[in-house]
């Protein structure tokens, strides 16, 4: 198992914002966690990244506890993570920007070089963008450089948040193509995602997240075929452009 | 100008701890006055007495050097001993800026009255050590060889602070924390370091500017750091806080503005002038001149 979290309690102020939550990933696996706003999906992610302290409970990347792992150690073990609102260095150029992932990586100027190119070839449009200021990128693009940043760390383990969010329903086609195709190549990605049809259908398990908690776990075919979940989270419509995901400008 | 420099030097580090913390550390200005200090101290113990004729060429290079070592390594140590005892558990805690911005007034102030305490509140004279000889006429002003001395080592210093951080690996890391610095643990910088290294690095230089200020001034006092603290704080701000060039620029031409406005209005307007100008330049860009954050300039 590459990381398993067990009755996790993670509180913000007075306010418990994750409830005891239990999910395995294991290796080579993509799996979602799918639920509403203010579900905890996004403070699970980055619980698992260390950026949130976590109350009770236990986190094992590779067999070891991350409980008290800062963030910035985690990188180095192999867990990589783009944040919620991508996160992009505005005033850095995209090839600064990459780089940046591999900030945590020994291995000098080759390693870089070789990650560049693995990710170019992921993301030609970062190739042509390269010496442009990230904060001048569209919406897709920034997209792709947080997923590509998060590539130069040369994780185990992609912690993936909301990629979808803010795109236009051809870029989350082919964003998800892409993360698809990450994981083909080798890399296991935990993602966390409001458009859930589109999640649910390139995931090999899925978990529901209401309120902190975790209400439904199953395989993502399984979930998908199921009338409360596709009540609740489809919309009765599995169509890629799912109205709710449309999320902040871009 | 000279004073200029100076400012120059001081508003970097105000400009790079607020470009990571957001916060505006008052204490800068006492980790200046310590710099005036630690120069004077080593002034003293390399042996300089006051009876000593100014030194030139290669000794003179040799005392500077060792004399600003020793003040730039003493404040860089002080404000990093100042951000691990005073603001470190305030940002462990969540505590609000306005809390920071009070302690660092406190700081200041404890390390005024430490300094009034243990050397009194009389100035304490410098030695001699620059040589203050005409070089030439320029359009009626005298350029001094002690005036030309001060500028080329602040503007080499602060040249190098910025190549620093726009180039090397640790300087990226303090422009990805200033800009994001949650995304920037997630690419595996160590933020604590980061703050280190930046009130580091604020404290080295201003260790230098207390060495260029001391031989050039030839004083010390408990609150001599203030008025240039404040003048340098004004400069980061005129240049756009968080701008490692804005910096530059605001403490070179503060510095050059309150001389001219001395010269049309008399030295005793030079601070009325300067902080006039101040008001004006945010009244029509209250970023300041070059208005980008440490991280957004590319710099």
């Amino acid at each position: 198992m590459l990381l398993e979290l067990s009755d996790v309690r993670v509180h913000y102020g007075k306010v418990e914002a994750l409830r005891g939550i239990s999910l395995t990933v294991d290796e080579g696996e993509i799996v979602t966690l799918i639920g509403g706003n203010g579900a905890g999906k996004s403070t699970t992610l980055k619980t698992i990244s260390g950026l949130r302290p976590v109350t009770s409970g236990t986190i094992h990347f590779e067999g070891r506890s991350v409980v008290d792992t800062p963030a910035h150690k985690l990188v180095e073990r192999g867990l990589s993570h783009a944040p919620e609102g991508r996160g992009i260095f505005p005033g850095m150029t995209v090839v600064e920007n990459l780089e940046m992932g591999a900030y945590a990586r020994k291995g000098g100027r080759s390693m870089v070089t070789a990650e560049l190119d693995r990710v170019y070839g992921l993301f030609p449009r970062l190739l042509e963008r390269r010496s442009q200021p990230g904060g001048t990128l569209s919406g897709g693009e920034q997209q792709m450089l947080a997923i590509g940043r998060a590539l130069m760390a040369g994780p185990k383990l992609l912690l993936l948040d909301e990629p979808s969010m803010g795109l236009a329903p051809m870029l989350v086609a082919q964003i998800f193509d892409i993360i698809t195709e990450i994981n083909r190549q080798g890399t296991t990605i935990l993602l966390v995602e409001q458009n859930a049809a589109q999640a649910l259908r390139r995931a090999h398990r899925a978990y529901v997240l209401e309120t902190g908690r975790i209400v439904r776990s199953d395989t993502a075919a399984a979930l998908l075929d199921d009338e409360s979940v596709k009540a609740a989270y489809l919309g009765g419509d599995i169509s890629p452009d799912d109205p709710e995901a449309s999320g902040t400008p871009g | 100008m000279t004073a200029g420099a100076i400012y120059a030097l001081i508003a970097l580090g105000y400009t790079l701890v607020y470009g990571v913390l957001r916060l505006i550390n008052f204490a800068h200005s006492e980790i200046f006055m310590i710099g005036i200090f630690a120069s004077l101290f080593a002034i003293d113990g390399l042996g300089i007495d006051v009876t000593d004729s100014p030194k030139t060429g290669l000794t003179l290079a040799l005392t500077l050097g060792a004399v600003m070592v020793v003040a730039m390594l003493t404040s860089g140590f002080l404000a990093v001993a100042i951000e691990r005892i005073a603001y470190r558990p305030l940002r462990r805690r969540g505590a609000p800026r306005l809390a920071a911005l009070i302690t660092a007034i406190g700081v200041s102030l404890f390390l005024q009255e430490l300094f009034a305490a243990r050397y009194g509140r009389e100035f304490l004279g410098f030695p001699r050590v620059l040589e203050k000889r005409k070089l030439f006429t320029f359009q009626g002003a005298d350029v001094r060889s002690d005036k030309v001395l001060v500028i080329v080592a602040a503007v080499v210093l602060a040249l190098a602070l910025e190549r620093f951080v726009a180039r090397s690996r640790l300087g990226r890391g303090i422009r990805a924390t200033a800009q994001d610095a949650e995304t920037a643990a997630l690419m595996g910088v160590n933020i604590d370091r980061v703050v280190m290294l930046t009130f580091f690095l604020g404290g080295v230089l201003a260790g230098a500017a207390g060495t260029l200020y001391g031989v050039f001034f030839e004083s010390a006092r408990y609150d001599i750091g203030f008025l240039p603290g404040i003048k340098a704080f004004t400069a980061a701000v005129l240049g756009g806080i968080g701008n490692i060039r804005g910096a530059l620029l605001g403490g070179i031409l503060l510095g050059l503005l309150e001389k001219w406005g001395a010269t049309v209005l008399g030295g005793e307007w030079t601070d009325v002038f300067a902080f006039t100008v101040l008001v004006v330049v945010l009244m029509f860009r209250p970023t300041g001149l070059l208005g980008e954050s440490l991280g957004r300039s590319r710099a």
